[in-house]
């Protein structure tokens, strides 16, 4: 699924990624671990094709609406209701059945009773699971996830669990996290920056 | 048509988001009153009416530039513009999605601002407000991209103007010699064909803009 | 190769006979010309960069531009000089050319600003090629536009430019253009080497961090 040798990525002077491997194969569960600022969320970025590496070869065997982002920033409209953001998505990404769909999603992660409610009276952790649901809206095969378990509660972490469980196998997941412990069952590869 | 849907869908978006923020439109207007009225103080007695197209140009033109300054901050709030990036759709579409209503803004803005220059001011006639309409399309084609590559650095607010300005002086002439001048036809020529290259020169550069 | 663009310099101007306005239009126009060429070659680089993905094209149209907003100002200065010697006065709306190259000139300062603005990297690369690309259409764009204006401003018949040049006069012009584009062309690749080597440095120091 994807394959990278010596990737490298500067921004300006700063070198942020420098020299990393990996190769995560279709069904693997690769997590990305270290320190604040050893270039985590950059590794993800690239890998989305959002950043291009300075140095290196990458090779990603999943095009824009076979992935899912989700992102440091939960890449929703404040302004918009949940239902609104979702819709906006599952048109860009050509949902099929996309009422039923969002439904679900809404449901499944817990949001469904402030489906009309604007983005920006959520809580964080309200917050956090729409962003998850819009970078599941699509069913993607390749899955990018930058510390999702950040500013959920218990509840949600454990829904998050779930749905990790439920994915590993059969969709192919890079996620960067603080806490590897917590997917050491579902992991089948590791990449610590430095 | 899959196309034509996704711009649709995003020119709602904006159009949404600005009904309830309700942050850009309202300074808009408020911007170009102040300024007309701050222009019936600047004239001196005895002035030409013709001194007055000129400097309603100059409003228009810096009101549109405060509603491009604020067109792409809903995808900087959250970081939304990557989210729009990385769908499957056209890139291109953002562009005129975002195009279409900014400029949909400033003729909202512009329906309160002729009328109130006309009672100010000097009288309008149809080239007049074609050549603003031409203007318009052109200000926010060339705009919003310009507001794009201004907003991946710092100092923004700054560089906008100092983008745009230069690229607007084709447009103030044309607005200006479609109010005033008895070849009016001519100037909204130029506007036409300002528009036509300039959009479609905005439209093929957007996706080169928008990713790293 | 410095000689012979000393001695073209040199020769170009003693071979003027007349007065300071002739003399400055020698030079201002080959100036004015290669400002154009410049710009044009950003552009063209500008293309290479955003068609083929070829990033060593954006070092070669900043520099280009670069040369081209240098040649710019040099066209506004020695076209001052030539209206206040022919005219009378330092600045003349009227003249075509001059106001073109100002609002060119405006224009591609502000390339250097969005530049200054964004970080190293292919997003400025690319936005900077796209900006340089809008540049080369405003060109005729804006000149339509000043043609245009004129009849607001001043209402004036439309005249060819530049005077009539007899065989002696248009032989000098043609040395001055020449010397003018090889100065042009040193100076590019002098910039141009001096920036690699630059960067190419920062390459090796960035190898061993």
């Amino acid at each position: 699924m994807i394959r990278a040798r010596n990737l490298e990525k500067r921004y300006g002077r700063r070198r942020v990624l420098a020299g990393v491997d990996l190769a995560v194969p279709a069904g693997g569960f690769a997590v990305v671990t270290g320190p604040n600022g050893s270039g985590k969320t950059t590794l993800l970025r690239v890998l989305a094709g959002l950043a291009a590496p300075t140095r290196g070869e990458l090779e990603v065997n999943a095009d824009r609406g076979e992935l899912g982002y989700l992102a440091h920033e939960p890449l929703v409209y404040r302004e918009l209701t949940a239902v609104e953001n979702l819709d906006l998505f599952g048109r860009l990404y050509r949902v099929p059945e996309r009422r039923e769909r969002i439904g679900m999603l809404l449901e499944r992660f817990g949001l469904w009773g402030a489906r009309n409610e604007r983005v920006s009276t959520y809580s964080r952790g309200m917050t956090q699971r729409l962003a998850l649901s819009r970078a599941l809206l699509h069913d993607p095969a390749l899955i990018l996830l930058d510390e999702p378990y950040s500013a959920l509660d218990e509840a949600g972490a454990d829904l998050l669990d779930r749905e990790l469980d439920a994915l590993a196998g059969s969709r192919t997941l890079v996620v960067a996290t603080h806490d590897p412990q917590r997917l050491a069952a579902l992991t089948t590869a590791t990449i610590a920056l430095a | 048509m899959t196309y034509v849907a996704d711009v649709v869908a995003l020119t709602r978006k904006d159009l949404r988001v600005e009904l309830r923020a309700r942050d850009t439109l309202p300074a808009m207007l408020l911007f170009v009153l102040s300024t007309l009225v701050v222009f019936h103080f600047a004239l001196p007695e005895g002035t030409g009416d013709d001194a007055a197209y000129g400097l309603l140009w100059v409003a228009i033109v810096f009101t549109a530039l405060l509603g491009l300054a604020r067109a792409w901050v809903p995808e900087h709030e959250h970081g939304v513009l990557d989210g729009l990036v990385l769908a499957p759709s056209d890139r291109s579409a953002i562009w005129l999605g975002k195009t279409l209503a900014t400029l949909a803004f400033l003729v909202a803005a512009q329906v309160v601002a002729l009328p109130a220059f006309v009672l100010f001011f000097a009288p309008l006639d149809l080239t007049a407000l074609a050549g603003v309409l031409l203007a318009d399309i052109g200000i926010c084609s060339v705009g919003s991209l310009m507001a794009a590559m201004a907003a991946a650095g710092r100092s923004r607010e700054v560089l906008l103007p100092l983008l745009v300005l230069p690229l607007a002086i084709p447009l103030i002439v044309g607005g200006v010699g479609a109010a005033i001048s008895p070849e009016g036809a001519r100037y909204l020529l130029l506007l036409a064909l300002y528009d036509a290259v300039f959009s479609v020169l905005s439209w093929a550069s957007f996706e080169y803009v928008v990713t790293e | 190769m410095g000689l012979a663009l000393v001695l073209a310099l040199i020769v170009a101007p003693e071979d003027l006979d007349q007065g300071v306005s002739q003399r400055i239009f020698y030079i201002h126009v080959p100036i004015a010309l290669t400002a154009y060429f410049c710009f044009g070659l950003g552009a063209w680089k500008a293309l290479r960069l955003l068609w083929r993905g070829d990033s060593r094209s954006d070092l070669e149209s900043y520099v280009a531009i670069h040369q081209g907003t240098i040649f710019g100002a040099l066209t506004l200065i020695t076209g001052s000089i030539w209206a206040k010697a022919s005219w009378g006065h330092w600045w003349l709306w009227s003249e075509d050319q001059l106001v073109l190259f100002l609002v060119l000139f405006l224009f591609y300062c502000a390339y250097f600003m969005l530049r200054f603005s964004l970080e190293e990297g292919p997003r400025r690369a690319r936005s900077s090629a796209v900006f340089a690309l809008f540049g080369v259409v405003l060109i005729p764009v804006s000149f339509l536009a000043i043609r245009l204006a004129e009849g607001l401003i001043h209402p004036t018949v439309f005249t060819r430019e530049g005077p009539q040049m007899s065989g002696s006069m248009f032989a000098t012009f043609c040395i001055a253009w020449a010397a003018v584009t090889l100065l042009a062309y040193v100076l590019y690749r002098v910039e141009l080497v001096g920036k690699r080597l630059d960067s190419d440095l920062r390459e090796l120091r960035e190898a061993f961090e």
